[in-house]
């Protein structure tokens, strides 16, 4: 009797788990749910953890503009946004890497068209210390150096004596595919580097590790500081809009919505809107950086 | 009239039946989808990738996917045993404290809320290790990594209390009145008769909740996602941080290719934590089982 009632908390432990996995996640729907708007079909997005708080924002703001339509947007990572939308169960996929060739031909092979590229703000990736770091620069080698453990100790790049604490992402991140690629030169990472669900939990470990040191959107740093970095032979760059926006800053990449040429038109207008100077507007808002033409 | 409630009386029966064979036929087929992406797998190329591979390294999206689970198993065990070492003391210590030493009035309290320390959602707990715990621990102790095998350990161990202390708890008031004035009789001390009587006779029960709270630990999933901080290293530090083979069928089956080599590794080790805790919660049940039958014996 006794077992069949730890048997059952366990399970309800389980199912609660679930359901505040899913649940407490990253989604947000629109203020109210009128039943009027029961018969429209939500437009689901899905995909990069970088970009969620920029597509919930964009979302709310569309919402309030265009007063019935329903925008749920959903994080997960680039690779789980794209793979949805090649399955076909969400409308629209936020990435913050390019799809990629076999990607888009199985995309095209599925949903019967092409798929559309755009490209909606300028992201930097920040490479991020704790405050109290004294190291103010690094070059783009030496963070490699890093993240691959050849270099273990902060003495070794200029700081203190201190053991180097490594944060990075999983391994469906788009952030983690654009540091593998353009830091590490498709290195391997190294094993004792932590990986962590989000952008924001890298900050949060970042935060409150003294000799932490972790990547990400340069939207979500707060509490930590973003290292000054450096392309070979180049002087040291801090990230900002202008240095984004001119090309020196060397981790500055795009941040993209995939989208099927057939979707319905509920898709397309709100791709087409992402790209006004209203909605550009939010993206410096949220901390991106607009698209220079 | 009869027959309305002869036939109500079937269809119940029925409803009954379906709902009971459902659950049996999910578990079967969950068990044979698992196996059967795993049976692929099954030969000597990837069982020497999965465990001979020099260095041992999980790497499963690099350009050459390393596809080692020493690594991985490592962390598992290593955040098993840590949160073992703490939950059985403490879980068969506050059994022992409830049934032989508590008031009456106290023991209503302990027993329940002890119990509803296991319906607190495992995301709470890592998020509360993740959060607060590791902090705590660093500062205590000057831990490199904030997060590791102690503080995922631990966070593991609070989830097991109430699997340990609900069972021992009922094993311990199970053993018969007699033993404890027989012991009483010969002058043995309350603590005497707790420790060497009270405690090997319910022996039994003990062993289960221990073999029962393990077959939880390897499972268990989300506290070591958010609170061992998944790093694969093949390290026996418990200083270091740790991956788990659950976390990391939890964070990686998202965007893997069906089909893959890594597609077949998850589901490998899938069927590794489905056999591993079969295997004990079986083992807990039959001595759980066998131990009820000894005590009705004796107490007839």
């Amino acid at each position: 009797m006794k077992l069949a009632r730890i048997v059952s908390a366990i399970v309800l432990t389980g199912s609660l788990a679930t359901l505040v996995a899913c649940g407490g996640g990253e989604q947000r729907e629109g203020a109210s749910s009128a039943a009027s708007r029961a018969n429209n079909k939500p437009l689901t997005i899905k995909g990069s953890d970088t970009m969620v708080i920029l597509g919930q924002r964009l979302a709310e703001e569309y919402m309030k503009a265009n007063q019935g339509t329903v925008v749920q947007v959903n994080g997960g990572g680039s690779g789980t946004g794209i793979a949805a939308l090649i399955n076909g169960t969400v409308d629209l996929a936020q990435s913050s890497r390019e799809m990629k060739e076999d990607e888009k031909a199985k995309a095209k092979q599925a949903r019967g068209s092409d798929i559309v590229e755009t490209p909606i703000a300028l992201d930097a990736l920040g490479v991020f210390v704790h405050s109290t770091n004294p190291v103010q620069t690094l070059t783009i080698a030496q963070v490699k150096d890093i993240y691959q453990g050849k270099v273990s100790n902060w003495n070794q790049v200029g700081g203190p004596d201190a053991p180097l604490v490594l944060y990075g992402r999983e391994s469906s991140s788009g952030t983690y595919d654009y540091f593998r690629e353009h830091v590490l030169e498709k290195g391997d990472f190294a094993p004792n580097v932590q990986t962590l669900q989000g952008t924001a939990a890298i900050i949060n470990a970042v935060g409150q590790d003294k000799n932490g040191i972790g990547y990400g959107g340069i939207a979500y740093a707060k509490e930590v500081r973003a290292i000054a970095i450096s392309a070979a032979d180049k002087q040291p760059v801090a990230p900002s809009e202008a240095t984004v926006a001119d090309g020196t800053y060397p981790l500055s990449r795009k941040l993209y919505f995939y989208y099927s040429a057939n979707a319905p038109e509920r898709v397309t207008k709100f791709a087409q809107w992402a790209l006004t100077p209203e909605a550009q507007a939010l993206v410096t808002k949220v901390g991106y950086f607009p698209l220079t033409k | 009239m009869n027959r309305g409630r002869l036939l109500r009386n079937t269809a119940m029966t029925g409803v009954f039946s379906v709902a009971g064979w459902v659950a049996i036929v999910f578990i079967f087929l969950i068990f044979l989808f698992t196996f059967k992406e795993t049976v692929g797998v099954l030969n000597a190329h990837t069982m020497k990738a999965f465990f001979l591979a020099n260095p041992p390294v999980w790497q499963p999206t690099s350009d050459i996917p390393k596809l080692s689970l020493i690594p991985i198993i490592l962390g598992t065990l290593k955040a098993t045993v840590v949160g073992m070492l703490f939950a059985c003391p403490v879980g068969v210590c506050a059994a022992l404290f409830s049934s032989e030493f508590a008031p009456p009035r106290l023991r209503e309290v302990i027993k329940p809320v002890i119990e509803l320390l296991a319906g607190i959602p495992s995301v709470v707990m890592g998020f509360f290790a993740l959060i607060v715990l590791a902090t705590w621990l660093q500062d205590l102790f000057g831990f490199t990594y904030r997060l590791n095998a102690v503080n995922a350990g631990l966070a593991l161990g609070f989830a097991l209390v109430p699997i340990v202390y609900t069972i021992s708890e009922d094993g311990l008031s199970a053993v018969p009145r007699a033993y404890r004035e027989a012991s009483f009789a010969l002058g043995a001390t309350r603590f005497q008769t707790a420790w060497k009587v009270v405690l090997p006779a319910a022996a039994p029960a003990v062993f289960a909740s221990f073999v029962l709270a393990f077959g939880r630990a390897v499972g268990e999933t989300m506290i070591l996602l958010m609170a061992g901080g998944n790093a694969a290293i093949t390290s026996l530090s418990l200083l270091d941080p740790l991956r788990t083979l659950s976390a990391t069928i939890a964070a990686e089956m998202g965007e893997v290719v069906v089909g893959s080599e890594h597609y077949a590794a998850l589901f490998f080790m899938g069927t590794l934590l489905f056999v591993i805790t079969f295997v004990s919660n079986s083992m807990g049940q039959w001595v759980i089982a066998r131990m009820q039958q000894r005590l009705q014996g004796a107490t007839r």
